[in-house]
């Protein structure tokens, strides 16, 4: 098969370009997590200010993708041309799942579970850790894998930036009116994702809803 | 006076305001004493609860001083507090992710026990709540009636052997012939173990049958303190419609 022919003949660079991939994805997916889930938690301590950084985590993933690129290439520090660029706007467009689940996951939990912690003499750091983490972990997974599936989509348009990954084969494949060249960078991407979904998804279905109790919580 | 009768909860002129001033309770002043059941009695919306959560340091008041074992709850460590106390709510709150062995052992957890000792006591208080340890230590919440999850949230709430116990409502969304047992049960417990319990609710038959003394509530302040004889004879009109109310329903199923 061509495409299969095609990949064996370039397999230096279509692994290096895979890897460049799951770099973005991973930087970013990382990066997300670790500014998203204590957001998610400090605006549960503080539910006045959720509307304003989820509004403002909204706007971000709602700008198309290419644009926001666009918009991050003039900035000092952060913009130009290239990985950093990527990783600025594929943090951006992850923040927002990861975000809303950890706020919506430990909301969602029975405030009587909160008062009988508080009532029995848990500190708020004992009732985050033993109560309202284990209980919406499930639900912060599901924003990982959504942050993580709509990670490696953006990935492919961070190419057209010059941050590399698949999307090189793509827009290559486009400009020299290539099908095969093109499906060398969609077919792995596609995988990569499925993969990824598929993983994270067992992953949450271990963990959530915990054992079956909280029928009431779900993902918005 | 003998230093083992001083009161375990004292209320002096104890307020507590919303932010712009109206008062949810206020002028509310009255002990606590050793070894009692006191029940707060009112309709809902009267302060009852928060008069309780007053005891436990979830609510400081605007004005007056509460004090727990002679110490103002503003002195208190807040988690010390709670820990010497038990509290026992309406919705239960049980941690639906522990087993019912790990929920009765949380206070212990936290206050450092010893694995074996959790496991000795966990047992010990199954069997006082007559729920078979064998059988229900392993089970989780969701796996238990209503009233099962309830002798859960006692057995917890006397896991660390708080002195004193605070319960709000704790069976009001059981069945009549669950409630009635648990009450029944509750007052066994008590004269057993003599514990001072706090014991909040809305329900005349379940307050007259527990309390040592009755405290009712009405708009925020204390209408009546006494015994449920003086309480069943007061001259007090929010007193008197609650006896009343009462009498009729007797009435009515007589009928």
């Amino acid at each position: 098969m061509n495409l299969i022919d095609f990949l064996l003949r370039n397999r230096a660079e279509f692994i290096t370009l895979t890897l460049q991939h799951l770099f973005l994805v991973g930087v970013s997916t990382g990066i997300a997590l670790v500014v998203g889930v204590p957001l998610g938690i400090l605006l549960t301590r503080r539910p006045r200010f959720s509307p304003s950084v989820l509004g403002l985590a909204n706007i971000f993933q709602t700008i198309p993708s290419l644009a926001l690129f666009g918009f991050l290439i003039p900035l000092p520090f952060i913009g130009g041309v290239g990985a950093r660029t990527a990783i600025v706007a594929l943090v951006l467009y992850a923040l927002l799942p990861i975000i809303r689940n950890t706020y919506a996951g430990i909301q969602g939990i029975d405030p009587a579970v909160r008062e009988a912690g508080r009532g029995m003499g848990m500190t708020d750091r004992q009732l985050l850790l033993m109560v309202e983490i284990p209980l919406a972990f499930g639900v912060i997974l599901a924003g990982i894998r959504v942050a993580t599936v709509i990670g490696v989509g953006v990935a492919t348009i961070a190419a057209a930036i010059g941050a590399g990954g698949l999307g090189v084969f793509i827009f290559r494949g486009v400009a020299m009116v290539n099908n095969t060249l093109i499906l060398a960078g969609a077919v792995p991407a596609a995988l990569i994702a499925l993969v990824a979904d598929f993983l994270l998804g067992r992953l949450e279905r271990h963990f959530a809803p915990a054992r079956g109790q909280l029928a009431e919580v779900r993902a918005v | 006076m003998n230093e083992t009768r001083a009161p375990v909860v004292q209320f002096l002129d104890v307020a507590l305001r919303l932010a712009d001033g109206r008062p949810i309770v206020s002028g509310i002043s009255f002990d606590v004493r050793p070894g009692e059941i006191l029940v707060l009695l009112g309709r809902s919306g009267s302060g009852k609860t928060t008069t309780l959560k007053l005891i436990n340091r979830l609510l400081l008041p605007s004005e007056g001083k509460v004090t727990v074992e002679g110490r103002s709850t503003v002195e208190w460590d807040p988690t010390k507090l709670r820990r010497r106390i038990g509290y026992v709510i309406q919705d239960i709150g049980l941690f639906p992710h522990f087993t019912v062995a790990r929920n009765v052992a949380v206070v212990p957890t936290l206050e450092g026990w010893d694995e074996r000792r959790k496991r000795e006591r966990v047992r010990e208080l199954l069997d006082l709540v007559a729920l078979d340890p064998a059988s229900f230590a392993d089970r989780y919440p969701s796996q238990l009636s209503g009233g099962q999850k309830q002798r859960v949230g006692v057995a917890r709430a006397l896991a660390a052997d708080p002195p004193l116990l605070l319960l709000d409502e704790p069976f009001g969304a059981l069945d009549p012939l669950t409630r009635l047992e648990l009450q029944r049960e509750l007052k066994a417990l008590q004269a057993r173990l003599h514990k001072t319990l706090v014991f909040v609710t809305h329900d005349v038959r379940e307050g007259l049958f527990l309390a040592s003394r009755i405290a009712l509530f009405r708009e925020g302040a204390l209408a009546f303190l006494g015994s449920p004889h003086e309480f069943l004879r007061s001259e007090n009109p929010e007193a008197r419609a609650f006896v009343k109310a009462l009498k009729d329903t007797d009435t009515t199923a007589n009928e």
